[in-house]
């Protein structure tokens, strides 16, 4: 028997195994991701109640447009809480990040006690916020009875219910954003910095220069992703308000659970994941397009 | 003396960040008496264990608790194999539209979840597995998340390729190589991915709240849900049942917090 060439059968079989290492990720995306996407597109065509399907067009999204005023709401409260939560908790977990990157001792711990509330599950983390808004003896209005000012019923008034979801969300700051920020932060090379003290910079110049631009693609992903979390935010409001009062805190992600899985209007939920689809597919298109203003990845080529 | 002010701002924020934390605690170890009397109170006067006996048997809490850990201990371990299987083959292999797919990949972390819910919702009804375990277990087979995939791909790639064909020469074959050298070599991904997966099955809420119907399938998400709404007025027990579901994540987390930060340093989400 003769034997080809070698190196043609190295890549063949490179070509061969390597396919089959990615095979569970490849058929899970077909099975669970591509599939049920084309099928929920066709359902919004649909109105459907698990019993009857009757065909209906745009319909479903018409009336959502047109007809639903709670669609509207719930697509306001989603869009001031990212508008709100999203800068906040770049920010924030930045300047935490910053922090606990210098060089102190216990820095460890700090780092461990800053990410503590992040491993807490989302359910008993609603629990424990919904008794710190706690109207008559919760930490909060305690706190703010020390300083003199005024009781806030902030899961009951409705002007005041998204306000404490957002209050909220700062206390996971400390979390895996933050956590991504920090590794960014240990990825820049001492040498900038030395260069950069050299030239006489000082620490806001040296911040300006090295480690924001250096950070700019841990920033563009928190961005995105942070946005797209930001849309779907659900638990806790599931389980702290219902989206009460008033609707206040009825959010986007919380309202098609209700169509879906509470009132079975399948095609009118699937309709709603559409839109949220689109939305989140034109910031995050725009977030590209501006990203090549302002991100800088190094060696540029790549 | 310069870093004064950073110590400041540290303890101050830890505090802050804390504060939920102890106060759980603090009012999960009042009796019902003193609560009443002195819900703000620190330290409590006389601790008092009975609000967790009384959460663990007002509701069938050992079934929930070993329901979840059944899930997510199944959901674990899929997840960090076969998405380590798939991290291997983006890393190690050139093969046709392997960019492609990566990027479809990381792409697929832009895709809100409820796109495709409705229908694997209507899929699993088809097959009559509505109430069971499969809808939560089955998709964690199949690469574990993009996010996964990535951190233990960028490790794999930081890993050099003399160690792979040091191996093969020994006769070595590609599953052998995943298994045996890069897999130990992989520490602090392996520990960082198999924490973030404990904690989103250990956590997760939306789901088992689609799937699951009837009590003795609950996880406890769900449980404690259920727990809120028949004794929500009873903080100092709600509380109680709370920290039984947050006390095993804390636990474990203190346990791979060693590798935690190491393994997502490492895997150089800086430089891409």
């Amino acid at each position: 028997m003769v034997k080809k060439p070698s190196k043609k059968r190295l890549i063949d079989r490179q070509e061969f195994w390597g396919f089959l290492f990615i095979c569970p990720w490849l058929i899970g995306f077909l099975i669970f991701t591509v599939g049920p996407m084309i099928s929920s597109l066709v359902l919004s065509l649909y109105k459907y109640d698990l019993a009857n399907a009757k065909f209906v067009g745009f319909e479903n999204y018409r009336r959502l447009c047109t007809e639903d005023p709670l669609f509207w709401k719930s697509l306001k409260n989603t869009a001031l809480y990212a508008l709100l939560t999203v800068p906040l908790g770049i920010f924030g977990s930045l300047l935490v990040a910053l922090l606990l990157n210098q060089p102190v001792k216990g820095v460890r711990l700090f780092r461990t006690l800053f990410y503590l509330p992040s491993m807490v599950p989302a359910v008993a983390s609603a629990l424990v916020w919904q008794w710190v808004f706690n109207a008559d003896n919760g930490i909060l209005n305690q706190a703010l009875a020390f300083i003199g000012l005024p009781n806030i019923e902030w899961l009951q008034n409705e002007k005041f219910t998204l306000y404490a979801f957002v209050i909220m969300s700062l206390w996971g700051i400390g979390g895996q954003r933050m956590i991504i920020f920090l590794a960014g932060l240990q990825g820049i090379p001492e040498s900038y910095y030395e260069a950069a003290r050299l030239d006489g910079a000082g620490t806001l110049a040296q911040f300006r220069h090295i480690t924001l631009p250096c950070l700019s693609p841990v920033m563009f992903f928190n961005l995105v992703l942070g946005l797209v979390g930001a849309f779907q935010v659900f638990t806790s409001a599931y389980i702290m308000t219902s989206g009460g009062p008033n609707n206040a805190s009825l959010f986007y992600s919380l309202y098609i659970f209700r169509n879906g899985f509470e009132y079975f209007k399948l095609g009118k939920a699937s309709a709603m994941a559409w839109i949220l689809f689109a939305i989140l597919l034109g910031f995050t298109l725009i977030q590209f397009a501006l990203s090549k203003k302002w991100v800088h990845y190094e060696g540029e080529a790549k | 003396m310069k870093r004064i002010p950073t110590y400041i701002l540290l303890i101050l924020g830890s505090i802050t960040f804390s504060i939920p934390f102890i106060w759980t605690i603090s009012t999960a170890l009042k009796s019902s008496s003193e609560y009443a009397k002195e819900p703000s109170r620190l330290i409590p006067a006389h601790p008092d264990f009975s609000n967790f006996a009384k959460a663990w048997t007002a509701l069938p809490f050992p079934t929930f608790v070993w329901n979840t850990i059944f899930v997510t201990v199944i959901c674990t371990i899929a997840q960090v194999v076969t998405g380590s299987l798939v991290a291997y083959g983006f890393s190690r292999f050139t093969f046709k539209w392997r960019n492609f797919l990566f990027f479809t990949m990381l792409a697929t972390m832009m895709l809100p979840g409820q796109v495709t819910q409705i229908p694997v919702f209507l899929v699993w009804r088809k097959l009559h597995a509505i109430d069971t375990f499969f809808p939560l277990i089955v998709p964690a087979f199949f690469g574990g998340g993009a996010f996964n995939i990535f951190l233990l791909r960028q490790f794999f790639l930081s890993i050099p390729r003399e160690l792979d064909e040091a191996a093969m020469l020994d006769g070595a074959g590609f599953v052998r190589i995943w298994w045996r050298i890069l897999m130990p070599l992989s520490g602090p991904a392996v520990a960082s991915v198999a924490l973030f997966s404990f904690l989103s099955h250990w956590d997760a809420f939306e789901a088992p709240l689609i799937y699951l119907n009837s009590p003795e399938k609950y996880t406890v998400s769900i449980g404690l849900r259920m727990f809120q709404d028949s004794y929500g007025t009873n903080f100092e027990q709600v509380m109680a049942a709370s920290l039984v579901h947050i006390l095993p994540t804390i636990l474990l987390f203190f346990v791979c917090q060693r590798y935690f930060l190491k393994g997502i340093t490492l895997s150089g989400m800086g430089g891409k």
